[in-house]
């Protein structure tokens, strides 16, 4: 299939809705499986840091939420340039969808910084440019939650939040590159694809719970997706047809 | 682990919270819709020429 | 593409653009001020206030650290590029405290530019690894003398944006 038919086969949700079952079972496998093994993995099996003794498997959480509250973003941010520019009906689901995972992981990045601070740095809370811009973005989530809520017209709505989701992209550059151009307390982000600063015993577990984290927002994106798709289409023929068949097509995994 | 353990579990213990919540949530929303749809369109099919 | 399309697409580039040069302008505005703390050589040369509440940071000397009765703790901080000040402190030290160790202290410089502390936080750098590889390490010549994390990419960026 060529990109630009499946440009246009996205435009139906029925499509995406047909395709998206084997997906969504085959992510929630995929997340329960690689986080079960990366956590085990990072509390039991990685050595202990030189410096920081345990504190550090903080990090296998702290890392890997912060990625993913930043993908979230970006995906809210590509949706409402779809959006706007092709009035595409799932580019409003997804930017619906998506927005409570992003709290909740921009949420427990910001938490488990905290809680990995106290040991290290001797302080739960400082307000460098990396937390405070990472509490900016936890602020946008929060905004397109309300701003959603707040207007009753649907359409109206999408594109309120597709404005700002694409207003908010402005702060993931500054998120990223905050602990380059300021004096943080925040240390710099161990890269991952030029060769990470620490040895591999300690970084595949990383790497196990990053694409883990990935699988698990891929699950919880589409089969709320599935679920929004199952509402906004309640009327038509295909939905009741999906609803006359017993529950199985829904993923039992996870 | 060294004093530390509390940190550490509290961290993981958080996020896996946060986590079973998300996957509970959006589950649960479903069966609930399902269930509901299914009502609806038995009652319109129960009674086809009421309007 | 659809020229309604076309005009959509160039009114969301222009609306990210003109919000992204906006947000760039202002933080080059408030460069100076959204450093969280003074390297040494802004505590040597002055430009930190005296006697105001102020965050300074570096990396502790070698060998500076001279504990003294009930938790009183005196040590020098330095950029290992020839700026330090005195710090004087008594309370409970980060677990990560040691020498060479980045640290941020918060306080008030005194006359004689020593940072008097109310608070000490240690500062750690985005490198990880198992004990006995850090040992392996300290016994191997170190290839360069340690930095501050994050001051040196910092650095040029300070001094071209001033207030």
């Amino acid at each position: 299939m060529s990109l630009k038919t499946l440009w246009h086969k996205l435009g139906s949700p029925r499509w995406f809705y047909e395709l998206s079952g084997p997906w969504t079972t085959g992510f929630g496998v995929a997340a329960a499986l690689l986080l079960a093994v990366g956590c085990v993995w990072a509390l039991a099996i990685a050595p202990e840091d030189y410096q920081q003794g345990n504190s550090y498997r903080i990090m296998y959480i702290h890392v890997p939420t912060a990625i993913l509250a930043q993908s979230v973003y970006m995906t809210l941010g590509v949706a409402g340039v779809i959006l706007l520019v092709w009035r595409m009906k799932l580019a409003d689901m997804v930017l619906a969808c998506a927005v409570p995972f992003g709290l909740w992981m921009t949420a427990l990045a910001l938490v488990t910084g905290a809680i990995w601070g106290k040991p290290t740095w001797g302080t739960w809370w400082v307000w460098d440019a990396r937390i405070v811009s990472m509490l900016v973005q936890l602020f946008l989530f929060f905004g397109l939650y309300a701003l959603r809520e707040a207007i009753p017209r649907a359409d109206a709505a999408g594109r309120a939040c597709a404005v700002l989701a694409i207003v908010g992209l402005v702060n993931i550059p500054i998120i990223k590159y905050s602990v380059d151009w300021w004096l943080t307390l925040h240390q710099p982000s161990s890269n991952l694809l030029t060769g990470p600063t620490m040895p591999s015993e300690m970084y595949l577990p990383l790497f196990v719970n990053i694409i883990g984290f990935y699988c698990l927002y891929a699950y919880v994106l589409l089969a709320s997706l599935r679920l929004e798709i199952l509402r906004r289409e309640e009327k038509t023929q295909w939905v009741q047809q999906q609803l006359q068949q017993p529950l199985p097509q829904q993923p039992q995994a996870v | 682990m060294g004093g530390h353990g509390l940190y550490v579990w509290l961290s993981y213990g958080l996020s896996f919270l946060v986590i079973g919540l998300l996957v509970w949530r959006v589950r649960s929303a479903r069966r609930a819709f399902v269930r509901q749809a299914r009502a609806r369109a038995q009652r319109l099919s129960a009674e086809p020429q009421a309007k | 593409m659809h020229p309604k399309r076309k005009s959509r697409l160039f009114l969301v580039l222009f609306l990210l653009a003109g919000v992204g040069i906006t947000v760039g302008l202002v933080l080059l505005a408030l460069n100076e001020n959204l450093n969280l703390f003074y390297p040494p050589d802004k505590v040597v040369n002055g430009e930190a206030p005296v006697d105001r509440l102020i965050r300074a940071g570096g990396m502790v000397k070698d060998g500076s650290v001279v504990r003294g009765q009930n938790l009183e703790v005196e040590f020098v901080v330095t950029d290992h590029a020839g700026s330090e000040f005195r710090v004087l402190y008594a309370g409970i030290l980060p677990d990560l405290f040691r020498e060479g160790q980045g640290i941020l202290v918060q306080g008030k410089l005194d006359a004689s530019r020593t940072l008097v502390a109310q608070e000490v936080l240690a500062k750690h750098d985005e490198n990880y690894m198992p004990p006995e590889l850090a040992e392996m390490e300290t016994q191997a010549p170190k290839p360069a003398a340690p930095s501050l994390p994050g001051l040196d990419e910092a650095a040029p960026l300070n001094s071209g944006g001033g207030a």
